[in-house]
């Protein structure tokens, strides 16, 4: 039990999860009812959950999806993308386009989905040749589609904001018949899972960690180090493609200039306050997903205190400022110094054991 | 190795924003009689604003006597500055451009006007240091248009015989600081003012679109689901919380739901009215081209011209409106 204690405290899972229930304990004391979830009849007749817990979880599924990604990303290639919301607004521009040439069914969905998908990695895989062939830092090279990729999907949608009205596609943003969770949050428990599994059974994270860490090394002991990064943004691809569809699907449209807009910015906060080094290397994909859901249930918190949606970010910003320093390498080297002073009993560590 | 491909970086990002800016060459040999409009749009944020493209496109056409630059600024008012810039710098005849905000223009209206060129600037307000600055401008009144729908609303409730009841008011504002965000949200605290019953409840800026409606939306259903009266200050906006409402269970129907009261009547728009979930729907009419056109031809013959001309508008409501009415608009 000590152990396990001792091997959390190490980890660098303690910040975020530290961070989430400090957020948990300030709503318990500012509005105890803030949790509470109650069962409502929506106007389709399905009975469901809702709540600030429910809007948290739903509202963050875009930013868990693409900080996945974004995790990969950075532990392979040292650097972040930052044309995610460009390219989320031209997958979902693909999306729309292929449903609105057919009938919406569930077979035509899938093929916009995987046609949405395929044109994500192409973008993306675009981003990773120059990143992994042509050695151009991923800030850089992810730099051109971050000014080219709206005006791509604009160029997509013939300057409209297209709208699909379909009964299935608000099965996708909102809830299916008879679930009474919103489909946001069954799709980033899906991905989640089959993401945990591949890097289970699969060399896939090893390899990446081993890019990020050392690049030469790993060429050394024969991982094709071009190939992983490529791949990593791929992945980063996928995750943007599902996170555009379910943006997408959420209102029934594609709008390129605000579909997902700054996201990129939260999704590296993501990774960060998921305790993530921005320089690559190690990873740990539940901080990157903790992170996400803290930035999002700060925005709702700030939201139940009736702070303007303008403002909203400002207040964000002084927070992640916040957790960013004290999870600083040297704010925690100084907690810790402080911590030995304060406790300098070693032995009544022996006596427990 | 490294250098060469850094150089192609830049030489495709040059020729990418080489792109944006210059769709058309400087046209000094266009046809002659041809007048040369530059015309900055401030983006494709919504239907009303397609619409309000197409129309000008449609208007300034060689048919009917011009050649036109089109500017798309993506919201950004750095690039409509940089597009009226180039705009001088092609020499054209008139610059038309509607602002994305109101303020920060004097600069390069200057410019323009230093360059001789008539501005007019259409559906947002500026405010310029000085009158000279441009020449007309031609748009919506929108404190009207919220004076609209206060007074549509102080009927109906009167009709419901609810003038004494407490009217709880969520109201969902537009981008702020913009002309159709102050106009509408002004009538709306006048009309409470004048009515002690009505009480806003929630206050929130949805920022003229569908998605941070629904966001906003969901967050106050979150604190309070007994609500009268919502007022959206667009289309997009009333969709969105209409989308959010149904979501949690509450019925969109002027008669015995919410009432929502919503702006430009778009065609999405007026569909969501027929159906009866939205209550009211001011127009705001996008069809300035030819309102525009109008001064243009005015100034080539040397007549004066108004200042400010507001263009003519309507309003739809769920009792009244039929298929008819909406397949008969031109957008």
């Amino acid at each position: 039990m000590v152990k396990g204690l001792k091997k959390l405290a190490r980890s660098q899972l303690v910040f975020p999860l530290f961070a989430l229930l400090l957020l948990v304990i300030f709503n318990l004391i500012r509005d105890p009812s803030f949790f509470s979830l109650s069962i409502t009849t929506n106007n389709d007749g399905n009975t469901v959950l809702s709540g600030n817990l429910i809007s948290i979880l739903n509202g963050a599924s875009e930013l868990a999806i693409i900080s996945i990604g974004m995790t990969l990303v950075t532990a392979s290639s040292r650097g972040q993308d930052i044309s995610v919301g460009a390219v989320a607004a031209i997958a979902g521009s693909v999306f729309v386009s292929v449903l609105r040439a057919n009938e919406v069914t569930v077979p035509i969905m899938l093929l916009a989905f995987l046609a949405s998908c395929v044109v994500a990695v192409i973008f993306s895989a675009f981003n990773g040749t120059l990143v992994a062939a042509f050695k151009i830092q991923p800030m850089i090279a992810t730099l051109i589609l971050f000014t080219a990729g709206r005006p791509i999907a604009y160029w997509i949608n013939g300057g409209a904001t297209p709208t699909v009205e379909s009964p299935l596609l608000g099965n996708i943003g909102s809830f299916i018949p008879g679930i009474p969770i919103p489909t946001p949050i069954i799709i980033v428990i899906i991905f989640v899972l089959l993401v945990s599994l591949v890097l289970r059974f699969t060399n896939l994270g090893l390899y990446t960690q081993s890019v990020g860490i050392n690049e030469r090394s790993a060429r050394l002991n024969g991982i094709n180090t071009a190939w992983m990064k490529l791949l990593s943004f791929m992945i980063l691809g996928v995750c943007v493609a599902i996170a555009g569809c379910i943006g997408v699907s959420r209102i029934g449209l594609i709008n390129h200039e605000t579909l997902l807009l700054d996201i990129e910015m939260d999704a590296i906060l993501a990774v960060a306050i998921g305790g993530n080094s921005l320089g690559g290397g190690k990873f740990s994909l539940s901080g990157s997903v903790i992170g996400a859901y803290i930035i999002q249930a700060l925005t709702i918190t700030l939201y139940a205190m009736k702070v303007s949606s303008t403002a909203v970010k400002a207040y964000k910003a002084i927070v992640i400022i916040a957790i960013v320093v004290i999870s600083s390498p040297v704010v925690k080297k100084y907690a810790l110094m402080l911590r030995d002073k304060l406790v300098k009993r070693p032995t009544k560590v022996t006596e427990n054991e | 190795m490294k250098k060469s491909v850094c150089a192609a970086a830049v030489c495709a990002m040059l020729m990418l924003s080489g792109c944006l800016s210059a769709e058309k060459p400087a046209s000094d040999v266009s046809e002659e009689n041809l007048i040369l409009v530059g015309f900055s749009q401030v983006g494709a944020e919504s239907e009303w604003r397609v619409a309000n493209t197409e129309n000008m496109k449609a208007t300034f056409s060689e048919k009917n006597g011009y050649e036109l630059i089109f500017n798309d600024a993506q919201q950004k008012q750095e690039n409509q500055i940089k597009a009226i810039r180039t705009f001088i710098q092609q020499d054209v005849d008139y610059i038309v451009f509607s602002p994305k905000v109101e303020t920060g223009w004097n600069s390069i209206l200057k410019e323009a006007k230093d360059a001789g060129i008539p501005v007019i600037v259409t559906d947002r307000y500026i405010e310029a240091e000085d009158e000279g600055l441009y020449t007309a401008y031609i748009g919506s009144n929108f404190r009207q248009e919220g004076e609209k729908a206060v007074a549509w609303l102080e009927s109906l409730l009167q009709k419901q015989g609810r003038t004494n009841d407490t009217i709880n008011i969520v109201h969902i504002q537009g981008t702020m600081e913009s002309s159709a965000q102050i106009g509408r949200t002004a009538a709306l605290d006048e009309g409470v003012v004048r009515n002690a019953n009505w009480h806003i409840i929630e206050r929130q800026c949805g920022d003229f679109t569908r998605a941070k409606a629904l966001e906003v939306m969901e967050a106050i259903l979150e604190k309070t689901k007994d609500i009268d009266v919502v007022y959206c200050e667009n289309d997009g906006e009333a969709l969105g919380a209409i989308d959010a409402m149904e979501k949690a269970g509450l019925k969109c129907n002027a008669e015995d739901g919410v009432i929502v009261i919503s702006f430009d009547a778009t065609r999405l728009g007026l569909e969501y009215c027929l159906a009866g979930k939205i209550a009211l729907s001011v127009e705001c009419n996008p069809l300035q081209g030819p309102y525009v056109h109008d001064i243009i031809q005015k100034l080539e013959r040397g007549e004066k011209v108004e200042r400010e001309k507001y263009i003519d508008e309507t309003q739809f409501d769920c009792f009244t409106i039929t298929q008819k009415m909406i397949d008969s608009r031109p957008y």
